[in-house]
């Protein structure tokens, strides 16, 4: 571990909130995905004697309009949207990190044409092109991960391209063409490492836009599809008996996710207050 | 400062060129292209030949697509075939709603954000901040919908002071009747409030910072008079661009609003189209959506330039 990355942990480890944040994440995964090992519930096959059962022994957040269990059901969801959530995002940092540092290194025509084009996507607001990606293909969950990552690239690409603009005419970068390298070389060896604490912090909130995003898609009904199970979908299947008074199919999945983005938001202020000290907020 | 107009207008041109090309795109990754869109799954093959050549589907790409966008530009966006109605007709009645839902949401939550994000600079890490600090952190956490319903339930019904759905008719005949748009309206702004609202903090706290804050207090200048006097217009003007860049996120808000109130604007009609796969009212609500968006964040970055001389200079000179 270099220096940096000790300082910056150092910093990060002093910021209260991000402290709990990260906890609360490490808590929500241990929920989510050691949960049901412990807590079995059968969530496959419905049991229609028990349904809308509220909150007692036996089932401690009641059960659902199908008799499965809500606490297990959360647990589930919890998978989905937290696997999704960084799926999208890492993708989504990949391509952006990628076509922003070959934008930026390139410079000249070909970064204003390759940058017109993300000022083209970006202005046509993600939500309509998921939605539109959502009604093409069937929302498998690997293909809402795909519809999100290509909607949440844009971002990444212009910040990484404006630090490779900068980086380029740096001694460092420059002097890789004097020495011979090829400009791959440069991209990938001097350009790409020197953004990854943009990228990081970047990610983190892409995370929770993603878990947002999926979230919304099955409240508009193209999430992911039954059997499997989102916070997103089991919030939006309870929204159906809103005014039945059985809020336990409501709050719990709400709160979840709210807790969840409020986590995840908390971290990725703290990794940028740590990752460049002079940022004010 | 004409140099500069010109330059951000070209660029501007530019982008929506790009924006229809990217629409054009789209209509030809559907699955067997517009006519098996527009024909449906069971059409045969000859159907589908027959449409193409009708409509011109046959021709070379670019041939197409400059016969589309001519049509385009001539308010012809196409055809939808479920609603058996012009898309450009349903455009009509849908965008000038969705403009008096956004322009009115955005207006609130500028006039609100704009002292709540300034108390909180000002009063950076005291109790206030805390308090605004944590309640628009969990506002921008939470998904649009759930807060939506979450006010239908409180207001609607449970204390029934508000109609739970969306007034109909046009704008005019929304305006005459408030009481259905205060939910959508307070939904959409809350929202917003809370984005917009951190910026406003992290620019006033930025501006606190420097030099001529302690100048103006150095003078005997209280805190009030220095934020009144100068803090405000410095901290204030990014918030001219951040209206420009925040434009796509507002209106993927109001879809969602308009979804959880059946409130009968463009975005409603887009979910709709989106789940009855009405392709061509998708690609036609894509391309004005986006061509709005790629005007309205040329006007915030020309009003930003007129607000701030720096600016200006800079972005004439890159």
């Amino acid at each position: 571990m270099n220096t940096r990355t000790r300082d910056a942990g150092r910093a990060f480890a002093s910021n209260r909130l991000a402290v709990i944040g990260l906890v609360t994440l490490v808590l929500i995964a241990v929920f989510c995905f050691i949960g049901p090992l412990l807590w079995r519930t059968e969530q496959v096959r419905t049991s229609l004697g028990d349904t809308f059962l509220p909150p007692g022994t036996g089932h401690p957040l009641g059960t659902d309009d199908l008799g499965r269990d809500v606490l297990g059901r959360l647990m589930l969801g919890g998978q989905i949207s937290l696997i999704v959530g960084i799926s999208a995002a890492v993708i989504a940092t990949t391509i952006g990190a990628l076509y922003g540092s070959i934008a930026g290194y390139a410079g000249g025509a070909v970064d204003s044409v390759m940058m017109r084009v993300v000022d083209a996507v970006i202005s046509i607001p993600t939500l309509f092109l998921i939605l539109f990606m959502a009604a093409l293909v069937a929302p498998t969950v690997g293909a809402l991960i795909l519809a999100v990552a290509l909607t949440s690239w844009l971002v990444p690409a212009r910040l990484v391209r404006g630090e490779a603009l900068t980086l380029r005419n740096l001694d460092f970068v420059s002097m890789v063409k004097v020495m011979g390298g090829g400009s791959t070389r440069a991209v990938t060896r001097h350009v790409l490492p020197n953004t990854v604490s943009t990228l990081v912090v970047n990610a983190t909130f892409q995370i929770a836009d993603a878990i947002l995003i999926i979230a919304t898609l099955s409240f508009l009904g193209l999430g992911p599809r039954p059997p499997a199970a989102s916070w997103g979908g089991v919030l939006s299947n309870g929204l159906q008996y809103e005014y039945s008074g059985y809020w336990w199919l409501i709050y719990p999945a709400g709160i979840a996710i709210i807790i969840t983005v409020v986590a995840i938001n908390l971290v990725g202020d703290g990794l940028r207050d740590a990752l460049s000290p002079r940022s004010a907020r | 400062m004409t140099r500069f107009v010109l330059r951000r207008t070209v660029q501007a041109l530019a982008v929506l060129l790009i924006v229809s090309i990217v629409v054009f795109a789209l209509m030809h990754v559907l699955p067997g292209g517009p006519a098996r869109a527009i024909l449906g799954p069971r059409a045969t093959e000859a159907a589908i030949a027959a449409f193409n050549q009708a409509n011109g589907f046959d021709l070379p790409l670019p041939e197409q697509y400059l016969r589309w966008l001519t049509n385009a530009l001539h308010g012809d966006l196409g055809f939808s075939y479920k609603r058996n109605e012009a898309v450009a007709s349903l455009l009509r009645q849908t965008v000038p709603r969705t403009l008096l839902l956004v322009g009115l949401g955005t207006l609130i939550a500028v006039v609100l954000a704009i002292p709540i994000g300034l108390i909180q600079g000002v009063r950076r890490n005291r109790p206030v901040d805390h308090v605004l600090t944590t309640i628009t952190f969990t506002l921008y956490s939470m998904p649009a919908f759930w807060l939506g319903l979450l006010l239908v339930d409180i207001f609607a019904v449970r204390l029934g002071w508000l109609p739970p759905e969306a007034p109909s008719g046009g704008p005019l005949q929304m305006l005459s009747n408030p009481a259905g748009l205060v939910l959508p309206l307070l939904t959409l702004s809350l929202v917003t409030i809370a984005s917009f609202s951190r910026y406003v903090r992290a620019s006033t706290v930025e501006q606190l910072e420097q030099d001529y804050v302690r100048t103006a207090r150095a003078k005997g200048l209280e805190t009030g008079g220095v934020v009144r006097h100068h803090v405000l217009r410095n901290a204030l003007s990014p918030v001219v661009t951040l209206l420009g860049l925040s434009l796509p996120w507002i209106l993927g808000g109001s879809l969602v609003v308009e979804a959880v109130f059946n409130f009968p604007g463009t975005g409603f009609l887009f979910w709709n189209a989106a789940q009855g796969q009405d392709y061509p009212v998708m690609l036609g609500v894509v391309l004005v959506v986006g061509i709005g968006t790629v005007l309205g964040s040329l006007l915030a970055d020309l009003g930003y330039a007129l607000l701030d001389p720096r600016v200006r200079d800079q972005l004439s000179t890159t």
